[in-house]
């Protein structure tokens, strides 16, 4: 008897130690790459040159030049979420009401755009955009004056939109296609038109999706430097590059840390709210 | 039962290039409880879904109190329809769900809180106003769906097998409930149904559909026992279908055997198809029986006994209350008004004959 349980603990064992040796890689990578590096950013941030703990780093955001460029950050990374979203919606909603067979090909076609290196597409924006570059060239060939796009927040903001577009068309097109037909059905047999259906039972169904949209669009938006240094020159500074100075031009690492600490908390909050409006979205979660 | 209140002409309607319908004529008469039976992919969820104004006919018309509603919008239709997976808004409680259609034709909030109130009553849910769908069995959801449709106190109402999700005993609960709700309500049901138990339980007209045609339209009576052809006698219930030589009226050749029956005006010597049910075949001592035979199968069910028993190299399914070992050699006796003729189908295809009503 004492030898069967034995055995049984045993094979038990034998599987838990099989499980945890599977995820040994993953958690190495963690460590290595996710854990040790958040620990040094907090620790550089929360301490000075001597290595005494100080709070200045980070309550150098404060400072005329930082907090512009972060609220420069979080203003151009609000509207390219707005744009991205009434872009983005109607075409989620369209998708998701064709037939399946197109769905898929469609999808690809907007997804597409994703597949390409990140910084091509940006360069490639670069190209188009600039003084004597295709769409003025364009421009002049048709007689039209030329454009002055770039290094302005507009560029910023377009190459924002066009990187992160997707990001914002996936969740909505999930959340919109997981809505269940026949329930719109039901809203349409009850009485409600068109606009009665989208506004009481087909949007705020798709909340979860426009949340996590939101999130993937937002939040790499108010991190980026190298849309920022491609599209807006040198002169338009967002959060972002003023760290990326900090690390890479000024080599004061304390200070760039410190304010990687401030621009964490605000995507914590982004989180933390993202985490209340999903537990009202009743169970649809992405 | 008097007036037509809806009247389907000529309805016609393909998907990609299957017909589903084809030519299908059918009136629903005022306070009617109809059910539309079939197997999958006979074309009863698409006559209900054109009803209810989600799907157009390609061709044909559909008249509600003889005007014709067929470019006319679900919103727009006096009907509600009870789907099959209930379709409860998730995001609404009970409430907000039952209030939806309300809310929409601007009532009063009284007049809303008054029809919650009488609606979960009706449905034996007092209490569960602000309740979420997802908290809710799949039985109480179903009954949350129909206190939705009929607090807009519809003309009609279209079920797509409402029950389809229920297990067996909750089945039955709410088949008595829809029976009782239909009573109270005095509104016509149009019911959609692949399960023949409950058509026969809850029908006053049973429209037996196959590939896209009408099989049969009656009484559960009629449809029961007076089968129009061998697909409706196979679909309701368990039968023994036979094929045979009338002799002339009132005489049929089974197996080699002569039969007197019922029928008349089938002509001399023309072959038919026989239908007896397994309880109207009566087992005596083989002397006495128009047929012998040898019991094969013996299976206690319950209410009965089933059996299999070979003659003249048919097998026949006979249920019993009295049993019959296996080898037992037994007589196969049949009464005249239990053998049903029907016309013999022409070709495989032909099946599916259409019977316009």
């Amino acid at each position: 008897m004492r030898k069967k349980t034995d055995k049984k603990t045993g094979g038990f064992g034998t599987i838990s130690l099989r499980r945890s040796a599977m995820s040994a890689p993953y958690l190495f990578w963690a460590v290595a790459f996710i854990i040790i590096p958040l620990l040094m950013i907090f620790y550089y941030g929360l301490t000075d040159k001597t290595g005494a703990f100080t709070l200045a780093n980070v309550a150098a955001i404060a400072y005329a030049e930082h907090s512009k460029a972060l609220w420069l950050a979080l203003g151009l990374s609000l509207i390219s979420t707005v744009i991205c979203l009434i872009l983005a919606y109607p075409l989620a909603l369209i998708l998701s009401q064709r037939k399946l067979s197109q769905q898929s090909f469609l999808v690809l076609i907007f997804i597409l755009p994703m597949w390409m290196n990140f910084l091509l597409r940006t360069l490639a924006w670069q190209t188009l955009l600039e003084k004597t570059g295709v769409l003025n060239s364009v421009l002049s060939f048709l007689g039209l004056p030329a454009l002055n796009i770039i290094n302005t927040p507009g560029a910023i903001i377009l190459g924002m939109v066009y990187n992160f577009l997707p990001f914002m068309i996936l969740p909505l097109y999930n959340a919109l296609t997981k809505i269940d037909p026949n329930v719109i059905n039901a809203a349409h047999d009850l009485g409600a038109n068109g606009v009665q259906t989208f506004c009481r039972v087909i949007f705020p169904l798709s909340i979860p999706g426009v949340i996590s949209g939101i999130t993937m669009v937002f939040v790499p938006a108010l991190t980026t430097f190298v849309i920022s240094n491609l599209l807006g020159g040198s002169k338009i500074l967002l959060i972002g590059n003023v760290i990326e100075q900090e690390f890479t031009q000024a080599g004061n690492w304390h200070l760039g840390s410190g304010l990687s600490i401030v621009l964490m908390i605000f995507i914590l909050v982004n989180m933390v709210l993202t985490n209340i409006f999903d537990k009202n979205g009743e169970g649809t979660v992405l | 039962m008097s007036e037509k209140l809806i009247d389907l002409q000529h309805i016609t309607k393909s998907f990609d290039g299957t017909v589903v319908l084809d030519d299908m004529n059918l009136y629903i008469r005022e306070n009617e409880f109809l059910t539309l039976l079939g197997p999958s992919g006979c074309g009863k969820t698409t006559t209900l879904r054109i009803i209810g104004g989600f799907e157009k006919p390609d061709q044909g018309a559909v008249l509600f109190h003889g005007q014709d509603i067929t470019k006319l919008p679900p919103n727009k239709r006096q009907l509600n329809t009870v789907f099959q997976k209930y379709a409860l808004f998730p995001h609404m409680n009970i409430a907000e769900n039952i209030a939806f259609g309300l809310k929409i034709k601007g009532k009063t909030k009284a007049y809303i809180r008054d029809k919650i109130q009488y609606a979960l009553k009706l449905v034996n849910l007092d209490g569960y106003e602000s309740r979420m769908p997802d908290s809710l069995s799949g039985g109480q959801q179903q009954r949350i769906a129909i206190a939705r449709a009929i607090v807009n106190e519809p003309r009609l109402l279209l079920l797509d097998e409402p029950l389809g999700a229920l297990d067996l005993k909750l089945r039955q609960d709410m088949q008595y409930e829809l029976i009782r709700l239909k009573n109270e309500l005095g509104i016509t049901f149009i019911y959609v149904t692949h399960d023949q138990e409950e058509a026969l339980t809850m029908s006053d007209t049973i429209v037996v559909m196959n590939q896209g045609y009408i099989q049969q339209i009656g009484t559960p009576e009629k449809i029961y026992n007076e089968p129009e052809n061998a697909f409706v006698a196979d679909f309701i219930g368990d039968s023994n279908i036979l094929p045979s030589l009338m002799i002339r009226d009132e005489l049929v050749e089974i197996l080699g055997a002569r039969f007197a029956c019922v029928d008349k005006g089938f002509g001399e010597n023309k072959p038919v198809d026989v239908v007896i049910r397994p309880e109207d075949v009566d087992l005596v001592k083989p002397e006495e029986g128009t047929l012998q035979g040898v019991v094969t199968h013996l299976i206690f069910k319950g209410v009965h006994y089933e059996m299999e028993v070979t003659a003249n190299g048919y097998e026949w399914l006979v249920h019993s209350t009295d049993m019959f070992p296996v080898g037992t050699k037994v007589g196969i006796r049949v009464d005249p008004f239990d053998i049903q003729i029907m016309n013999k189908p022409e070709s495989e295809d032909e099946e599916a004959v259409a019977i316009d009503a």
